[in-house]
């Protein structure tokens, strides 16, 4: 019994605590950097798109919100004809960004994107495309990716040996 | 007093109590939510005080289904029978002097009698759903209500002994010295605890339950059907306020500052304001403790509470 009036004095008091609540448009939160909120698709510092359209983000996506077609330009390099999100599917879990080993993909913190009408919310390929590097400042996924797709001769990036030629017998 | 004035004071009381009903949607969601270290409804209107519109309106345009396997008529009767239940033991209920519906000489019994028909809406409505759970909800409803009133009456009668009187006025004026509250206690104690049953608040809303129950008897009732039995609630809360502030608390008495009306509403409101924080901080008991509680614990107490008032009465007397 005592300790049950010492609770409803306990909870009396919290009537003058500082309330925990943000008034949210009035008072914005504080999003960190790594917040998890819209899905933006950076650019490499060239400013060509990062992403090579290998669909593992489509893969990875747990409620398959992202639709994409890989193809091909002139000179051997992957990009997206189309890639699309649906964001009244996406639960932003951030798996799409993990899986993107290009760093194309990336969850940026901003969530004010409300709408009126369920199809605003399917975002296309120039609703994605920003002309940023997003968070990897500097990376370019062609620079060390071994192919010849028009920013580096082949065997010549990186962390990387000219190509052998298997033909020779020399070592 | 001319039958015109009469009918003034009826609608003008029926005016009240229905806006403080409504009223205390605001009041319990905002008293609630500080209790949490939270701001609660703010938005609509001064403070947020639209919301109760806004809560009004929404329970108006809810479709208001009557499940096919329910009883119908029985199913659209009860959510009534409480509010009306609870609107006529206001009957009884002096808010200032002279400003009562009726000052009947048997005052608290008709309480008493009114404030227990609520519980049949309780039973007939969870009967009619014809769902489990709704069931489960009234027939633990029906038992809490006998546990309850038993000494819900008799927590009463120290007063009653003290005052030799069942009428209202009678009561409050014989607190002009002290209120019963001092010479009655355990009698006010035990009243409140039988009142929270009384009106089905948490912490003994077991007949409602949502996490066990789902909501127990009004599982199946929606729109305004399930808002009569919200603004039943609310008037009981009301109505045990009012009266643990007439038959305790000195009802209209009260330094000269405020008017007499003033004094019985923020008193009343004390005490609803006390039901808020008990529903914000006291965990619910499980079912079998509470009807122990009631007959092995209260139920002594209180006619021990009524043998020594008796005794001191005769003692003083001779
Ligand atoms: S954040 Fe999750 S749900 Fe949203 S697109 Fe990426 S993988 Fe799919
Ligand atoms: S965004 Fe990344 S993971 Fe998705 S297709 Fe493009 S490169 Fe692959």
């Amino acid at each position: 019994m005592l300790s049950h009036i010492r609770t409803m004095w306990l909870v009396f008091l919290h009537l003058f605590r500082k309330k925990a609540t943000i008034e949210y448009p009035e008072e914005k939160v504080k999003l960190h950097p790594r917040y998890k909120g819209r899905i933006v698709l950076t650019r490499d510092p060239d400013g060509g798109e990062r992403c090579v359209g290998c669909y593992l983000c489509a893969v990875a996506c747990p409620v398959d919100c992202i639709a994409l077609q890989a193809t091909e330009d002139e000179q051997g390099r992957r990009y997206p004809e189309f890639f699309r999100i649906n964001f009244s599917r996406c639960i932003f879990c951030g798996y799409c960004e993990e899986a993107c080993p290009t760093y194309a993909i990336q969850l940026i913190p901003d969530f004010e994107m409300a709408e009126y009408r369920r199809q605003d919310l399917v975002f296309e390929k120039e609703d994605l495309l920003i002309n940023s590097q997003g968070k990897y400042p500097g990376y370019n996924y062609y620079k060390v990716a071994g192919m010849d797709a028009g920013v580096k001769a082949k065997g010549t990036g990186k962390n990387e040996d000219p190509p052998v030629d298997i033909h020779s017998l020399l070592p | 007093m001319t039958s015109a004035q009469h009918i003034w004071i009826v609608l003008g009381i029926l005016f009240v109590l229905l806006n403080i009903a409504a009223g205390l949607i605001w009041v319990e969601r905002r008293l609630l939510a500080l209790f949490q270290d939270r701001l609660g409804p703010n938005r609509a209107g001064p403070l947020g005080i639209l919301i109760v519109l806004a809560d009004t309106l929404k329970l108006f345009f809810k479709e208001d289904w009557i499940p096919p396997f329910a009883d119908r008529w029985v199913f659209i009767l009860s959510p009534a029978i409480v509010v009306g239940a609870v609107l006529m033991s206001f009957v009884i209920i002096p808010f200032a002097p002279g400003i009562v519906v009726a000052d009947l000489n048997i005052g608290l019994l008709f309480f008493l009698a009114m404030s227990s028909l609520a519980v049949y809406s309780i039973v007939l409505g969870g009967w009619a759903s014809n769902n489990k759970y709704a069931l489960l909800g009234a027939l633990r409803g029906a038992s809490q209500m006998i546990a309850y009133e038993v000494f819900m009456g008799l927590s009463l009668m120290g007063v009653v002994m003290m005052t030799g009187s069942m009428r209202m006025a009678d009561i409050v004026n014989a607190q002009k010295e002290a209120w019963f509250i001092l010479t009655q206690p355990l009698g006010a104690i035990i009243f409140f605890i039988a009142g929270i049953a009384e009106t089905h608040r948490l912490p003994f809303d077991i007949p409602e339950a949502e996490s066990e129950l789902i909501a127990g008897y009004h599982a199946e009732y929606s729109g305004m059907k399930f808002g009569m039995f919200f603004i039943g609630e609310y008037l009981g809360i009301t109505l045990i306020s009012a009266m643990m502030v007439t038959v305790f608390f000195g009802g209209w008495l009260g330094p000269a500052f405020l008017p007499a009306w003033g004094w019985f509403f923020v008193k009343t409101f004390l005490f609803i304001g006390l039901f808020i924080l008990l529903r914000a901080s006291l965990p619910r008991p499980r079912y079998d403790q509470l009807i122990g509680y009631g007959w092995k614990l209260m139920l002594p107490l209180v006619l021990a509470n009524l043998l020594i008032t008796g005794a001191v009465l005769l003692l003083l007397k001779n």
